[in-house]
């Protein structure tokens, strides 16, 4: 059992925490012109973020129990190459196609 | 609303949608792992609406369930929310200019996929004039964010997920792959997202989920001297 008051306090403040950290630089830096050092390292954000955000749930799913899963990692296969080659939709359905059948496949 | 912020707002919605195949069984599930965890169904929505962050909210909730102390639940939810500093700075030379309450309202409303789907859109189109990206932003928005609230109520109300043989669990790195794989069309891209996948690796010891943010800080930096790298070639050449 979680306790109430912890629970409130957790909540509350963590709301806030979060808040905080997404205004941030929105916040502060808003109207103001950033030097082109930052404007270059900037644009890398997306793809800094995102490959080190999924590498574990690739390499090891929590659904299988963190066991590297030959079918997660064809399917992660698959939306790549359909990703780089034609578009966001195309690599979304190419992925779960490929994790769906080699479920199927691999029993 | 004038036309073209409407054309905006409805191409980032329907850019965004793809995604709600991860927000309805990832907060669905959030639902229902909160109600098994004791609290009702108010609190469930509380959280979700106060804190609008699935990955922290799952952390928070069994760091309570191990009677962690308070200070050490927050600190381990808030480290698994550090990147969006990251999101907020990226959205600094787009939005930026934006009201007030706009950003107020923009960073509430910042999740994975409205940054994600909205910064490439904006890279993309860089002429975007500063009204129509925040209609594009919201328009974002408005395909996850009102679902992750129905969502999570529904999960927390039925008591019942979408069943694990459906495998959407799996539907968060498909989905952010589908994103990150159009972008390795530049050297620079390339070596930041390969970076970034080493370095998830090698820190993935580290606590508290800092692997991540270590690991988008070397990989940002890796993008940025590859790109200065090819300009000086360029010059060289």
């Amino acid at each position: 059992m979680i306790e109430r008051d912890i629970f409130w306090t957790v909540t509350v403040l963590l709301g806030i925490g979060t808040f905080l950290i997404r205004f941030s630089f929105l916040g502060l830096m808003g109207r103001r012109s950033l030097p082109p050092w930052a404007l270059v390292h900037l644009r890398y954000v997306a793809v800094a973020v995102f490959p080190a955000l999924i590498t574990p749930l690739v390499l090891w799913p929590p659904a299988t129990g963190g066991e590297t899963d030959p079918a997660r990692l064809m399917a992660a296969g698959a939306a790549f190459v359909v990703g780089v080659r034609f578009n966001v939709i195309g690599a979304i359905a190419a992925g779960m196609a490929t994790l769906y059948l080699s479920q199927y496949l691999l029993g | 609303m004038s036309d073209a912020r409407r054309r905006a707002f409805r191409r980032g919605f329907r850019d965004c949608s793809p995604f709600v195949l991860v927000v309805i069984p990832y907060s669905m599930l959030f639902g229902v792992v909160a109600r098994d965890a004791g609290l009702a169904v108010y609190e469930v929505m509380s959280m979700s609406v106060l804190v609008i962050a699935g990955a922290s909210q799952f952390t928070a909730l069994a760091l309570m369930q191990e009677h962690a102390p308070v200070v050490v639940v927050l600190l381990g939810a808030l480290a698994v929310n550090l990147r969006m500093a990251m999101y907020s700075a990226a959205l600094v030379p787009h939005v930026g200019g934006a009201s007030l309450r706009q950003r107020l309202l923009m960073a509430y409303l910042m999740v994975d996929q409205t940054f994600a789907v909205s910064v490439k859109t904006f890279e993309e189109e860089p002429k975007m004039p500063l009204d129509q990206k925040v209609a594009y932003y919201f328009g974002c928005v408005m395909a996850v964010c009102p679902l992750w609230y129905v969502c999570t109520f529904a999960g927390a109300v039925l008591g019942q997920a979408i069943p694990p043989e459906f495998a959407l669990d799996f539907a968060i790195p498909v989905c952010f792959i589908a994103l990150v794989a159009p972008m390795m069309r530049s050297l620079p891209h390339v070596v930041a997202a390969g970076v970034s996948v080493l370095a998830a690796v090698l820190f993935g010891w580290m606590p508290y989920n800092l692997a991540l943010v270590v690991a988008a800080a070397l990989a940002m930096v890796a993008g940025a001297q590859t790109e200065y790298y090819l300009q000086r070639r360029a010059v060289r050449a």
